[in-house]
């Protein structure tokens, strides 16, 4: 009797460390098992690096442990070029994707109350296609020989065929295609709920339709636009598959080099470092936004 | 017998202010035949009326009955399908609202939660491109009149409801518009605060010399408010009025029965004498004699009479013999409200007759009692004829 009684009080109080056990197990320690690769040198043996955990001699090990590999980040410029490269093709893509993203999420608030759920479901539908698939179809499109090119030729439009495959611009369009769903959902969430009447008051009160839209509708679709940019920006510092796929060799990005180093040349510890690195980028934009949050919910207090 | 009328203002309340009585005066606001079609529904129907410069103008109707969508092509959200409104003799087709010298109080309140109270109020004005100082005198003027001050810099969502619609009401004043629409102003409020806000609406109009036009379903808020109440039904105006004529000669069934409470009885007419209406019941032996001498009716035609439960008196006992507009019943229900005593009769015929009485003193000696035969009686002046 006492058993059973006692777990009932204390399961109710277990709950809220699931969640920490899950952060735990599947986040903080891959973490602290890639941390300290970070920190070893490669070998040429199974697995790939030294020292090795073992219990018998900790001492040998943890004096194998150095900061050879971040040093070697910071020498080497590719790394930190890399890394500029990234942020800024991320910055100008989350750009792009605002631009897009707005008009068609502020159509879908608009939109008819019953048609809403069908025009939310053609946005995720894409997900339906495997990642891959989709990305690999924009080579079809973009390549010299492509749809595109065949139709803007087709039409007259252009006499030679546009070169766009394996250049920057294939980059931003795929990162824009694949990642546009994310933008528009945060966007259109936000948009969702903003009551008309206030544009209407605004409308009443001397405010041309422009100038409402500039002064209400863009302020109040703020948490959106945050969270839509994060959940673009972020993944698109580490990606990996779309430049690979659709960028040149010119094409430099921080998960690919990450990649290369991972695969190519097999130095894992390098490319634990990487990781390392693309992480503690990534937490900066994860801080501003949980700042610009908390006072949010300041503001509302 | 004759008319047992000396005086002829209606209601309670004697009117000075009546431009609509005045033939020379010019409206501030016309509608004429104007149509609003929402796809094959017909929110506003051929509505035409006049509303005068500083008049409180009130529209009322049940939910559906086309008052906010008129109150709507005012403001300017909605296009008429057919018809014209003008504004000072300026046709107002075209006129984007942002454009229109008219001001409106949203149901919602529809402030703007990211701005402060002071910038909600602001805002108006600063579109108009007011210089910085001006505004700034205009806003405290404006907290000062709804009483605000101290709330200038919070936030709408940190204000209670009552507080909520003194900042609608402040920013739809701060253009000083000619024309400000209020869209269910009290509707959010709790009883007391109504009746309050009501009486500060009406001093707040008069003091601004404003014309008020208010779309309401709540017609004791009509009543205490308006100059003159537009009753809608149906996307038409039944009857524009005063409220003393609204409640005491209303034109139709649909409005005796839509303000206030009312007992209708239907009889045939049987004939005028001396200027007095006989109208025969199922309700009563005899014939009713009814003072309404503006209506024109026909021997044999049908008709309701409309009389208010505080219009009728009602006593123990059969009637004595002579007694006119008698009815007879048993007493059904009594409802103490306090101020009034509301008695529910059934008479023989079946019908339902709802007696109310003032308690004008606070101990009353052998009061009438349940299942207790009582007789109803009232004044041939207390009813009213609708012509069915």
């Amino acid at each position: 009797m006492a058993g059973p009684s006692f777990l009932k009080r204390l399961g109710p109080g277990l709950v809220p460390f699931v969640p920490y056990l899950w952060l735990a197990v599947f986040f903080l320690l891959p973490f602290l098992i890639v941390f300290k690769i970070s920190l070893s040198d490669p070998a040429v043996a199974q697995p790939p690096y030294r020292p090795v955990f073992e219990w018998s001699d900790i001492a040998a090990f943890f004096s194998g442990l150095d900061l050879e590999n971040f040093a070697t980040l910071i020498d080497d410029s590719l790394y930190l070029d890399a890394t500029l490269s990234s942020l800024r093709i991320a910055a100008i893509s989350t750009a792009l994707l605002l631009l897009v993203g707005f008009p068609i999420a502020y159509a879908m608030a608009r939109a008819p109350q019953k048609h809403r759920p069908l025009l939310v479901a053609l946005v995720i539908m894409p997900f339906w296609t495997s990642f891959l698939i989709r990305i690999y179809a924009w080579v079809a499109i973009l390549k010299p020989e492509g749809l595109l090119n065949q139709a803007l030729m087709g039409l007259g439009l252009i006499g030679d065929p546009l070169n766009i495959l394996n250049t920057e611009t294939a980059v931003y369009i795929g990162i824009v295609y694949a990642y546009l769903p994310f933008m528009v959902l945060p966007l259109y969430a936000s948009l969702e709920k903003q009551d008309h009447s206030l544009i209407e008051a605004a409308l009443d009160l001397g405010s041309p339709p422009w100038r409402a839209f500039w002064t209400i509708t863009v302020p109040l679709a703020m948490p959106g636009i945050v969270a839509g940019s994060l959940l673009c920006f972020i993944p698109a510092v580490g990606e990996f598959v779309i430049p690979d796929l659709l960028g040149g060799s010119e094409t430099l990005m921080i998960g690919k080099q990450l990649w290369s180093e991972f695969f190519s040349n097999r130095d894992w510890p390098l490319a634990s470092s990487v990781a390392i690195l693309l992480l503690l980028i990534l937490v900066v934009p994860i801080v501003i936004y949980r700042d610009v949050e908390s006072r949010q919910l300041e503001g509302r207090r | 017998m004759s008319s047992f009328r000396q005086n002829p203002s209606v209601g309670a309340v004697r009117r000075t202010f009546a431009p609509w009585a005045d033939p020379s005066a010019t409206p501030l606001i016309r509608v004429e035949q104007v149509t609003k079609r929402f796809g094959d529904a017909v929110a506003v129907d051929h509505l035409s009326v006049d509303i005068h410069d500083r008049e409180f103008f009130c529209l009322l109707g049940p939910s559906g009955c086309g008052k906010t969508t008129l109150m709507r092509m005012i403001a300017g959200f909605e296009q008429p399908t057919a018809g014209r409104i003008t504004l000072a003799g300026r046709d107002l087709a075209g006129v984007p609202p942002y454009r229109r010298p008219v001001n409106m109080m949203f149901q919602s309140y529809a402030l703007f939660p990211h701005m402060s109270v002071e910038k909600n109020i602001a805002f108006g004005l600063r579109q108009d491109g007011l210089p910085k100082d001006e505004i700034a005198a205009r806003v405290s003027e404006m907290l000062r009149l709804v009483q605000l001050e101290s709330l200038a810099r919070r936030r709408p969502d940190q204000l209670s409801g009552g507080q909520k619609q003194r900042v609608a009401l402040a920013r739809a004043l701060a253009k000083r518009p000619k024309v400000l629409l209020l869209d269910e102003p009290l509707g959010a409020l709790d009883k007391k605060l109504r009746e309050e806000t009501q009486f500060e609406l009406m001093d707040i109009q008069h003091e601004l010399g404003m014309t008020f036009i208010v779309v309401t379903h709540d017609q004791e808020e009509a009543m205490t408010m308006a100059d003159r109440i537009a009753v809608m039904d149906h996307g038409r105006i039944v009857q524009v009025a005063t409220p003393g004529e609204i409640y005491e000669q209303p034109k139709t069934r649909f409005i005796a029965e839509f303000v206030g409470d009312v007992n209708i009885i239907e009889g045939k007419v049987m004939g005028q004498e001396g200027g007095l209406w006989r109208v025969a019941t199922a309700s009563a032996e005899a014939p009713f004699t009814i003072d309404d001498p503006d209506e024109v009716l026909e021997k044999g035609q049908g008709v309701a009479i409309a009389i208010r439960p505080e219009k009728m008196t009602i006593r123990r006992g059969a009637p004595e013999p002579g007694t006119m507009n008698a009815l007879t019943g048993e007493v059904w229900d009594i409802g103490y409200l306090g101020d009034w005593t509301v008695y529910r009769v059934k008479l023989a015929s079946g019908e339902i007759m709802r007696i109310s009485r003032a308690n004008a003193s606070r101990f009353v000696e052998n009061p009438i009692d349940w299942d207790e035969q009582v007789t109803i009686t009232f004044a041939p002046d207390a009813a009213v004829i609708l012509a069915e």
